[in-house]
Formats: C-alpha cells, sequence, structure tokens
C-alpha cells in the first residue's frame, strides 16, 4: 500500500503542515506554563490569548466567551451540565435521536450522572435527517432547562436550522447548545447573529492536533465549569493548558478561515462528482441525508444487498479510508443509531459508506475512488445470496422471526 | 478496526467456493438482511457418499466471508455424519481465531450446513424450534443454551458474541443469565450434594444470605430509608420484598440488579438471580 487515499475528515483531519510548524517551538524552547510568573511562562500566556483571538474570529465571538477544554465531547459536558446546574428547577431536555454520542449517551445517563431525574426528549428525523420545526417547538414546555442540537451530522453532514432552532429557544427562555463539532470550519459561522448560548468546537476535526476542543459561553450566559481546580480559563476551566495545541487550533481556525471558501466551493465540486459518479455506475446505490442541507464535504451513500466493513476492507486494500455506518463497524450489532433514525431501510443501512473529504483532496484521487469502488461493489454482491432476489425482498428485507426494527 | 488473522483476511480476499451448486443435495440458508449477516449454503453428494462439492454466498463482514469460506474447505471429503461434528470453533480454529465479537460468524457457518444436511434428509431443524430469546436478532434458546455449552460461555457479554442474542435493545438480559444458568447447571454432573464449596444446600443457602443481608446490604438500605426482606429461595433463585423508600424508588431495579444481586454473588454464589416478589 503505497499511497493514502485519506476520505475521512469527519472522523479525524491531517494535522495542517503550517500548524504544525506554529507548535513546534513550544515543545522543548518555549515550554512554559503560562500560569506561572516569570516571563519564560508568560510569554507562552500571551500566545494562549493569541490563539483565542483567532478561534474568536472563526466565529466572530468575543475572546473571554471562548473556554479552551480537552475534546469536543469535554464541550458537549460542559454545556449541557453547566445549563442543568444553572436551571436546577427545570428537569426536561431537549435533543435529536441522531445526536453524536457525546450529547446522547450523555443525556440518556442524567439521572445517574446528576442523581435527578430528568425527561429527555428525543426529536425525531425524517427520511432525509431533517427535524420537523413545528414538533420542535411543541417539544419545549416550561420545565426545559436546555436544547442541545448539532449543527452539522457527522454521519450524513445533514445541517439542522440551528438560527431558527435557536431563535425559538431563546423566546422560550431555554439555553442553547449546539455541537458544531463538524460544522465550524466548513460552513461560515457568526454567533453575533445567532442566539445560541453555547457552542462546541473539536480541534482535530479541522487540522489541529487531537486532545483539543472549545467551548464558547455567550457573554452573560450563566456558567458553571465541569473541570473544578485552579484558576486557568478564568476559573471555568481548571487543568493547565494543552499549551501546544492550543496554538494549534488556533494556526487551523485561521487556515479555516482561509479555505472557507474553498471548502464551498472546490470541496462540495468533488464530493458532488464523487457521489454522482457513485450513483451512477452502481446500481441499487442511493445517497444518504438531504441533498443540499448539507455540509460540503460529506457524502453518505448505502450500496444495496451488501456489507459495509467488507467494502471498507477492500478499498483498504487500494489505500483508500472512509467509514461506514453498518453493524459490524458500528461497534454494536446494530447499524448506526443516526441511518435508523431515518429509517434507511436495512437493506441499504448495513452497505452505508461515509466518505468526507477535505481541502486536501485532490481531483485524481476522486477519480481513483471512482475507478475501484464499483468492481469492489459488484465482486460482493455476487457473493450475496440476496442480489439474485432482491426483487424479492426490496425495500425492506424482514425476516421471520427476526424484528430488528428501529 | 477488527484485528483479523492473516488466514482470515486472505479468505476474505480470496473466498474459496463462491456460488450456487444447481443441482445441490442439500441447501441452507441461516441469517437474514436485517440482521446484518446472512448465509446460504449448498452441497452435492458423491457417489462414495461423500460431501464432493459446496458452495456458499454470504452477505456480511470479512470474517462471515471467511468463515463460509472455510467451511466449504472443511466440507468437501467429509461423509454427512463426519461434516455434523465440525464446530463452531473448528471453523474458528480453522482460520487461526476469531476476535470474540466475531465469533458468530462462526455460529452462522455451523448453522447454515446443519440447515443444509437437514434439507437433504428432508427432517425440520431443532433450533427453529425453540422459543425465541431475543427478539432483535431471533434467537432461540435452544441456540443460545448449545452455544453455552459447547464454547463454555458464563457472561450474557459471551452470548452476544457467539450468537448476537441481546446485542439489540437489551430486554432480554435477565433471561439470558437464566439461560447461563439453566445450561451450566444441566451439563453439570448430577450433583453429589458434598462435591465442593460452590455446591449448597437451599438450608445453607438461606443462612449465608441473611448472613450477607444482615451484615451489608440492610445497613447500606436503611441509610435511604430503605429495606430488605428475603422472602424465598428456589433453586438459585433469591425472592426478595424492598421495603420503605426502596419500595417506591424508580431505581429499585438497579438498586436490585446492581448492588444486591453483585453482592450476594460475590459472598454466596455467583450464579445466584435476584428477583422481587411483592
Ligand atoms: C458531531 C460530533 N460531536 C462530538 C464529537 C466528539 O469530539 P471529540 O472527539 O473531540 O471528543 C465528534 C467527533 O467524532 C462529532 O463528530
Amino acid at each position: 500500500m503505497s499511497k493514502t487515499i485519506y476520505m475521512d475528515n469527519n472522523a479525524t483531519t491531517m494535522v495542517a503542515p503550517e500548524v504544525f510548524e506554529e507548535m513546534r517551538p513550544y515543545f522543548c524552547e518555549l515550554y512554559g506554563n503560562p500560569s506561572s510568573m516569570h516571563s519564560f511562562g508568560g510569554q507562552v500566556g500571551q500566545v494562549v490569548e493569541e490563539a483565542r483571538l483567532r478561534v474568536a474570529r472563526l466565529i466572530n465571538a468575543e475572546p473571554e466567551e471562548i473556554i479552551f477544554t480537552s475534546c469536543g465531547t469535554e464541550s458537549d459536558s460542559t454545556a449541557i451540565f453547566s445549563a442543568l446546574q444553572s436551571k436546577p428547577e427545570k428537569r426536561h431536555v431537549v435533543i435529536s435521536r441522531v445526536e453524536h454520542p457525546a450529547v446522547k449517551n450523555l443525556c440518556e445517563n442524567l439521572d445517574n450522572l446528576t442523581g435527578h431525574k430528568h425527561k429527555v426528549t428525543q426529536l425525531p428525523v425524517d427520511e432525509e435527517g431533517m427535524l420537523d420545526m413545528e414538533q420542535y417547538r411543541e417539544s419545549l414546555s416550561d420545565d426545559t432547562a436546555v436544547v442541545s442540537m448539532m449543527w452539522a451530522n457527522n454521519e450524513t453532514g445533514v445541517l439542522f436550522p440551528i438560527a431558527e432552532m435557536a431563535a425559538i429557544a431563546r423566546e422560550r427562555g431555554i439555553l442553547f447548545h449546539t455541537d458544531a463539532v463538524q460544522a465550524v470550519g466548513k460552513i461560515p459561522i457568526d454567533v453575533k447573529k445567532l442566539a445560541m448560548d453555547f457552542l462546541s468546537i473539536s480541534g482535530h476535526k479541522l487540522h489541529a492536533p487531537k486532545g483539543t476542543g472549545v467551548l464558547y459561553v455567550r457573554k452573560g450566559t450563566p456558567f458553571a465549569p465541569f473541570l473544578i481546580g485552579g484558576h486557568q480559563e478564568q476559573g471555568r476551566r481548571g487543568g493547565t493548558e494543552n499549551v501546544t495545541s492550543i496554538i494549534g487550533l488556533g494556526k487551523a481556525c485561521v487556515l479555516a478561515g482561509h479555505y472557507m471558501q474553498k471548502e464551498n466551493s472546490t470541496v462540495r465540486l468533488l464530493r458532488d462528482k464523487l457521489e454522482q459518479g457513485l450513483l451512477a455506475t452502481i446500481p441499487n446505490a442511493m445517497r444518504n441525508g438531504h441533498k443540499t442541507e448539507r455540509l460540503p464535504n460529506t457524502a453518505n451513500i448505502s450500496f444495496e444487498y451488501v456489507e459495509g466493513e467488507a467494502i471498507l476492507l477492500h478499498l483498504d486494500r487500494f489505500g483508500i479510508c472512509a467509514s461506514s455506518g453498518s453493524a459490524c463497524t458500528s461497534g454494536s450489532l446494530e447499524p448506526s443509531h443516526v441511518l435508523r433514525a431515518m429509517g434507511v431501510p436495512f437493506t441499504a443501512a448495513h452497505g452505508s459508506i461515509r466518505f468526507s473529504l477535505s481541502v486536501y483532496n485532490t481531483e485524481d484521487e476522486v477519480d481513483y475512488v471512482l475507478e475501484k469502488l464499483p468492481p469492489i461493489i459488484a465482486d460482493l454482491r455476487q457473493m450475496s445470496p440476496f442480489w439474485e432476489d432482491r426483487a424479492k425482498i426490496a425495500g425492506g428485507g424482514s425476516c421471520g422471526s427476526c424484528s430488528c426494527q428501529k | 478496526m477488527w484485528e483479523y488473522t492473516d488466514k482470515v483476511k486472505e479468505h476474505f480476499l480470496n473466498p474459496r467456493n463462491v456460488g450456487e451448486i444447481a443441482d445441490a443435495d442439500g441447501v441452507g440458508e441461516v441469517g437474514s438482511l436485517s440482521c446484518g449477516d446472512a448465509l446460504k449454503l449448498s452441497f452435492k453428494l458423491g457417489e462414495d457418499g461423500r460431501i464432493a462439492d459446496a458452495k456458499f454466498k454470504t452477505f456480511g463482514c470479512a470474517s462471515a466471508i471467511a468463515a463460509s469460506s472455510a467451511l466449504t474447505i472443511m466440507l468437501i471429503g467429509r461423509t454427512l455424519e463426519e461434516a455434523l461434528e465440525i464446530t463452531n470453533e473448528d471453523i474458528a480454529q480453522f482460520l487461526g481465531g476469531l476476535p470474540k465479537e466475531k465469533m458468530h460468524c462462526s455460529v452462522l457457518g455451523r448453522e447454515a450446513l446443519e440447515a443444509a444436511i437437514a434439507d437433504y434428509r428432508g427432517v425440520a431443524l431443532p433450533m427453529a424450534e425453540g422459543e425465541v430469546v431475543c427478539e432483535c436478532f431471533g434467537v432461540t434458546d435452544i441456540e443460545v443454551k448449545r452455544a453455552i455449552l459447547e464454547n463454555d460461555l458464563h457472561t450474557v457479554e459471551d452470548v452476544t458474541n457467539f450468537t448476537k442474542a441481546g446485542g439489540g435493545c437489551g430486554k432480554c438480559h435477565d433471561r439470558l443469565k437464566v439461560l447461563i444458568y439453566e445450561a451450566r447447571e444441566e451439563k453439570a454432573p448430577q450433583p453429589i450434594p458434598m462435591s465442593g464449596p460452590k455446591r449448597m444446600t437451599t438450608i445453607q443457602k438461606i443462612k449465608k444470605i441473611e448472613e450477607v443481608l444482615e451484615r451489608e446490604i440492610r445497613p447500606a438500605l436503611k441509610k435511604d430509608g430503605g429495606d430488605i426482606e428475603l422472602i424465598d429461595v428456589d433453586g438459585n433463585f433469591v425472592i426478595v420484598s424492598l421495603r420503605g423508600s426502596c419500595s417506591s424508588c424508580a431505581k429499585s431495579q438497579t438498586t436490585l440488579k446492581e448492588y444486591v444481586e453483585k453482592k450476594l454473588r460475590e459472598q454466596v454464589l455467583d450464579t445466584l438471580v435476584v428477583e422481587e416478589g411483592k
């Protein structure tokens, strides 16, 4: 395997070379602690503040509204726990059925974690992955403490109407958090024009290193820290800062701003070429997720009657990296909760493949995938007992006693 | 990323005997599209009564395809009786082992083999007659018990890895625990009451259980304004009743399973199942 064709950028991204260069001096030379009184450490503190400013600029926030965390997951937990603590009399949380586990698993375990009984509404989505706004409005009650909705779905790239949703929540006096881990750096975001209280970012999704994240907290929103310790981050997040990664994230945000146009033109065109090419050449293939209300870099395609892990391992032989929502790859025995929530039939859910591109992908790479994938699907289908019989089972695929339903 | 042996990878990339035998003597189909893996096995007998040819079609992950390929190779040349001796463990071993989460792929192979031979003989499969325990994956109690015995399984997680049962909604976990207990109990040589510390008479059991309740469990529950009473011990079923604030607590089931059952298993007998009687 000589070359790697990396099309799994929603899982993680390459650290941009410019980002790495920016970080380099802060490992072995300028390794001081930003909290120290001496200027050796103090100078690092200034660079951290510069990084904060850079992150703030990408989403048009104020630097005081930026809290550095260890990852997107920590940002999500911090926001939701903080909201619950600041509205202790309210015990209702609204999320969607397609949230990332960082939000979904957290909310499903709130009772155990907080020792209080909570009601969690998980709003359904339609077959394109979209929410019903009327249903959203109706789900809100006087007991609702916080709404947490992902901006862009990591599996399908589908975008929720966060501007409208946040405005509705604010009208009702309800705190609003958005997990924007997949959105930041891929679509323009201006928090000044929006009404959310919290917004989560993860460094490794936008060409910064793994293990760094950000929680945006709007000025004036009540806040309770999640990690309690020293006075770092103005007492809002204890723990010595991951200085090098924060500096890297600052640079990555500058680059993301710089590449925003390219992401939404060049990358989108590449994605469209890949998606349309696969749908045109491979029969019984379909797109998962709304066609336009979607990130520019993500294509999620189901190939009926074949299983995703098998497809991925064949792609792997050619150095092509992608991911799948099949049961075998989801770490459980059931296919992805996102595809199930969208009602994708089992014939298709097990054979779903997600390609997620970045500005580093090229047209040659897309052509290579377009060349390699169709024969892989054809071979696996030759081996599938359902392929020849597909007319009989079209659309569903239920089996006698088995009732693995949504 | 699953850790597959080179042999699994090799059989996945170059599967042997793919296809269907047009004039097969026996055909077995197991699994389903919705469950995520399925296998159709067909074989043809030779003049000498041995399997002359075997072919498969599989929908599933790499290990399902590799297990199917391995199975066909193992089958060819065997009589039906010899073929029936192939266990799922044999299939896994042929491949140099399978990740434990993927053992169900080898079970799928063995089931397809049995289905194909039953088809040839014109008899019904015993498996299908059991009672469905896991609704999500349509697994019967007979299948579960068999996997427990043949593979020496101890936990619900083991059972899920081998049969998929319990891998969906999780509602059948308690039932699976009982099946594990039953299967292992039936297998155990008929009890000679004195054999070792883990065989206790009911009286001994009750005494030990009372002791642990008194010493540890009751004081802990009382701190939260609750209490517990032992109602009955029936085999390995310990029937208790929660009192005081516990009885109205929404988490009483969790208390029973996560705390009371755990303690009793640790200190009395690891096969005990605690249940609430009202
Ligand atoms: C939508 C979404 N939220 C949260 C996370 C978690 O981010 P991290 O890996 O930084 O904890 C991810 C990453 O997979 C994600 O895609």
